[in-house]
């Protein structure tokens, strides 16, 4: 947890957002794991704040919630990147290939799959079917579904936008 | 709330307006362009479509059109997909740019716009839906309503018998009498376990405890299935309508939905007609005027596969970590908190409205003796026809992949079809005419799963097909047995020797030992089928674990420190097609002269393979 502590968190905000969630929740046990769906919608990740707020409202200790954000998959300890790319590895999309595409995009990016680059510009997922099994295979971009991918088109997609990330710098 | 007579209206005068949909002989002046907003077709753009055919019909003052959005038409290989009714016109891969030309030529000039059309396998174009090689195996039940209706548009549900069911039940039948159908439909578990649903019912019935619950399982985790979410993209009001006749059949008048949170257009569905079913008064207090009460409930999954199981998905809706529970207790005598709880999977319930409308006789008249009714099944992988597919129980695998599916794409040749998912296994060539059931499917050392159909080609090595299924329960074992967590871990460290060129024939007899110890001492049904990918690619292509383990060769590109591309001088022409195109630069040459490949850039990544237009280019 120490490595949670180093991310600066922007407190007031949290506070800000659990006294809603407070109005619109029961005070019941079952709503922990929808109550932290939408923190890591609103922040895109859990920050600790948060865990401590929703760990004081629903009298839950804050370890059975730190073991319920590592179990599922969907929550983060760490913000996403900018821009947050997933690779689909479902079994369709594995078979035309996406394991190649997953590759490449480590070795470009020099990150592993649930890691943030360093500039905190993008992230790596793996997910596991998004349902587009007929533009096989898939990776996403923020949501933005790219299909019937290859090597090249992720380049030309990851060139793109630090073409235009390092524009916005200037 | 609306009173019995007013739906009985709603249903009379709707059905009327909406013959056109079903009936190309429709008597009406309207016509429908009916606009695919499945998950598939939503990626490449189907609302812009649906936009732009609302504001040009607008701004030709077009009023006798109207355009609707439907669930998933099937066949997503050709998405997106506009139909328009009655003539039944099929367009496929339509852009946004398209909807000016077929507004002008097929509703203002009525003639249909040809190069859009839909155009089978052997490039015959199809005039309409029937004759589309696609559908003329298939029998829809489970996605009758998909591609037909407005899922977002609870009038329209109701104008085919939507609710009917429900109605019949609580004003005619006893519980016990809702139980006896199913039982005598014969339908069995979607999930993938075939369990008899009507005894499934009767279990939950026996119980005893006053509060009861019903439980929809819409965790559909198996990479590559997308057979629930399409049915709760296209028609959710089936499933809430099933979730009623069950909370009646077992006396429950709670229930949840447990639906995958990366499913947002199915979550987003289902809350909205939770909502109109609310507003009707068909969910809540007093369903009818029978005194029947029963509400639902949506509960996201947070993306754990395991949570599919149904133990694991009841300590989820709780709010733990989905670890499964030791059975028994099963959850029809203590599920839920404790409570008596039926589960059944989205598929399952997508039947229920239809066998009570049509009775027992008819479903259990279609199918084979012991999988009654049919299977939906998610096509994919290298097969042509990729999409969603409904097909009676014992149709054949060859029926399937060749007749619906159209065969393989690029002239290759079918090698296996992976059925069941990770839990499931592969089936060979020479089982290709197994008729598709419960049994026969365990028999060849597969099963039947949810729906995922996953057909490989022959290029496909299956060594590393059994290293991905094994990477995936790796990732998703939950921890709480040994077998699984440890023992899986232990069989994908000597896939990975083996795909690297580390293994030894030794390999192959520790894997088959540990599957079995796996498969006999795990908890729940993850770990216990988690070495069914390894066991059954084993059993069918043993030869191929032995070429990595003692030659060190793969036949693929896949296994990539076995494999190796390479130029064939005698066909290279020196073209550089395949220099400009490598995304590492690892192709030598320059001008007329013949490339080769330098084996220590290369990442195998086969772009030049598919560039070279001499096919000189291979491993």
């Amino acid at each position: 947890m120490a490595e949670q502590e180093k991310i600066k968190c922007n407190c007031n905000k949290v506070h800000e957002f659990m006294q809603e969630i407070e109005k619109t929740y029961k005070e019941e046990k079952d709503n922990l794991i929808p109550i932290l769906e939408e923190i890591q919608e609103k922040f895109g990740y859990i920050p600790l704040e948060a865990q401590k707020e929703v760990s004081e409202f629903l009298k839950i200790p804050m370890a059975e919630i730190y073991g319920v954000i590592t179990f599922y998959s969907r929550f983060t300890l760490k913000p996403k990147g900018k821009y947050a790319i997933s690779v689909c590895l479902g079994t369709a999309c594995f078979v035309k290939g996406s394991q190649k595409i997953m590759d490449r995009l480590k070795d470009r990016l020099k990150i592993e799959s649930g890691e943030t680059t360093k500039d905190g510009l993008f992230s790596i997922d793996e997910t596991r079917c998004v349902g587009a099994c007929g533009l096989a295979p898939v990776f996403t971009v923020n949501g933005e579904v790219y299909g019937k991918a290859t090597v090249q088109k992720l380049d030309q997609v990851l060139d793109e936008l630090v073409a235009k990330e390092s524009k916005e710098m200037k | 709330m609306k009173s019995l007579q007013e739906l009985h209206k709603i249903r009379e005068e709707k059905r009327k307006e909406l013959d056109l949909r079903v009936n190309t002989n429709a008597d009406c002046r309207e016509k429908h362009i009916l606009v695919c907003h499945g998950t598939g077709c939503t990626s490449s753009k189907s609302p812009q479509i649906l936009e732009n055919f609302r504001r040009i019909l607008k701004e030709k003052n077009i009023d006798n059109v109207r355009v609707i959005m439907t669930g998933c038409f099937g066949l997503c290989a050709k998405g997106p997909i506009v139909i328009i009714r009655p003539e039944d016109a099929f367009y496929a891969m339509v852009t946004p740019e398209d909807c000016e030309e077929i507004i002008q030529t097929h509703i203002v000039e009525g003639k249909r716009v040809e190069r859009l059309l839909c155009k089978d396998i052997d490039g015959k174009i199809v005039n309409s839906l029937d004759e589309l090689n696609f559908y003329k195996k298939q029998k829809r039940i489970a996605l009758k309503n998909c591609g037909v209706i407005n899922p977002e548009d609870i009038d329209e549900y109701i104008a085919f018998n939507g609710y009917e069911a429900l109605e019949r039940v609580l004003r005619e039948y006893t519980q016990d009498e809702v139980i006896d159908i199913i039982k005598k439909s014969g339908l069995r578990g979607r999930g993938g376990a075939g369990f008899p649903t009507g005894k499934k019912w009767e279990l939950t019935k026996a119980s005893e405890g006053k509060q009861k619950y019903v439980v929809c399982n819409a965790d559909e985790g198996d990479p590559g299935a997308f057979m629930d979410r399409s049915i709760l993209e296209g028609d959710p009001h089936a499933v809430l309508e099933a979730m009623e006749i069950a909370g009646y059949a077992i006396g429950a008048d709670r229930g949840f939905i447990y639906v995958r949170a990366e499913y947002p257009i199915a979550v987003h569905r289902l809350k909205i007609a939770i909502e109109q079913a609310r507003n009707y008064g068909i969910l809540g207090k007093n369903i009818f005027g029978t005194g029947f009460n029963f509400d639902i409930e949506i509960r996201l999954g947070a993306g754990a596969f395991v949570c599919g199981e149904e133990t694991a998905l009841l300590e989820s809706i709780e709010g733990k970590r989905g670890q499964p529970r030791v059975k028994p207790p099963y959850p029809a005598t203590a599920g839920l908190w404790g409570k008596p709880t039926l589960i059944n999977n989205v598929e399952t319930y997508a039947n229920i409205a239809q066998i009570i409308l049509k009775g027992s006789d008819w479903f259990s008249s279609i199918g084979t003796e012991n999988s009654k009714g049919t299977k939906v099944f998610a096509l994919g992988g290298n097969v042509n026809n990729i999409g969603l597919v409904e097909v009676p129980m014992g149709t054949t695998l060859r029926e399937i992949v060749y007749d619906i599916g159209g065969g393989i794409p690029n002239g290759r040749d079918f090698k296996a079809a992976q059925t069941g998912g990770p839990s499931g296994g592969c089936i060979p060539k020479e089982h290709l005419d197994t008729p598709i059931d419960y049994e026969s499917l365990k028999q060849i050392g597969s099963m039947m799963g949810s729906g995922g159909l996953i057909v490989m080609d022959d290029t496909k090595c299956m060594v590393s097909l059994a290293k991905f299924y094994l990477q995936f329960t790796v990732s998703e074992s939950c921890g709480k047995c040994t077998p699984c967590r440890i023992g899986t871990k232990r069989m994908l460290e000597i896939l990975e020797k083996l795909c690297s060129g580390e293994g030894e024939e030794y390999d192959i007899y520790k894997l088959e030992k540990l599957a079995a110890n796996i498969q006999k001492s795990s908890i729940c049904g993850l770990g216990q089928s988690a070495p069914n990918p390894v066991i059954s690619t084993l059993k069918y292509f043993r030869e191929e674990f032995r070429q990595h383990a003692i030659q060190k060769e793969c036949k693929s590109l896949e296994c990539k420190s076995l494999s190796q591309i390479t130029i064939d001088e005698e066909k290279c022409k020196g073209c550089g097609l395949c220099q400009k195109h490598c995304p590492v630069d690892a192709i030598e040459g320059e001008g007329r002269e013949k490339r080769v490949i330098n084996q220590d850039k290369c990442i195998k990544c086969g772009t030049c393979i598919m560039t070279c237009p001499f096919h000189a280019i291979g491993n």
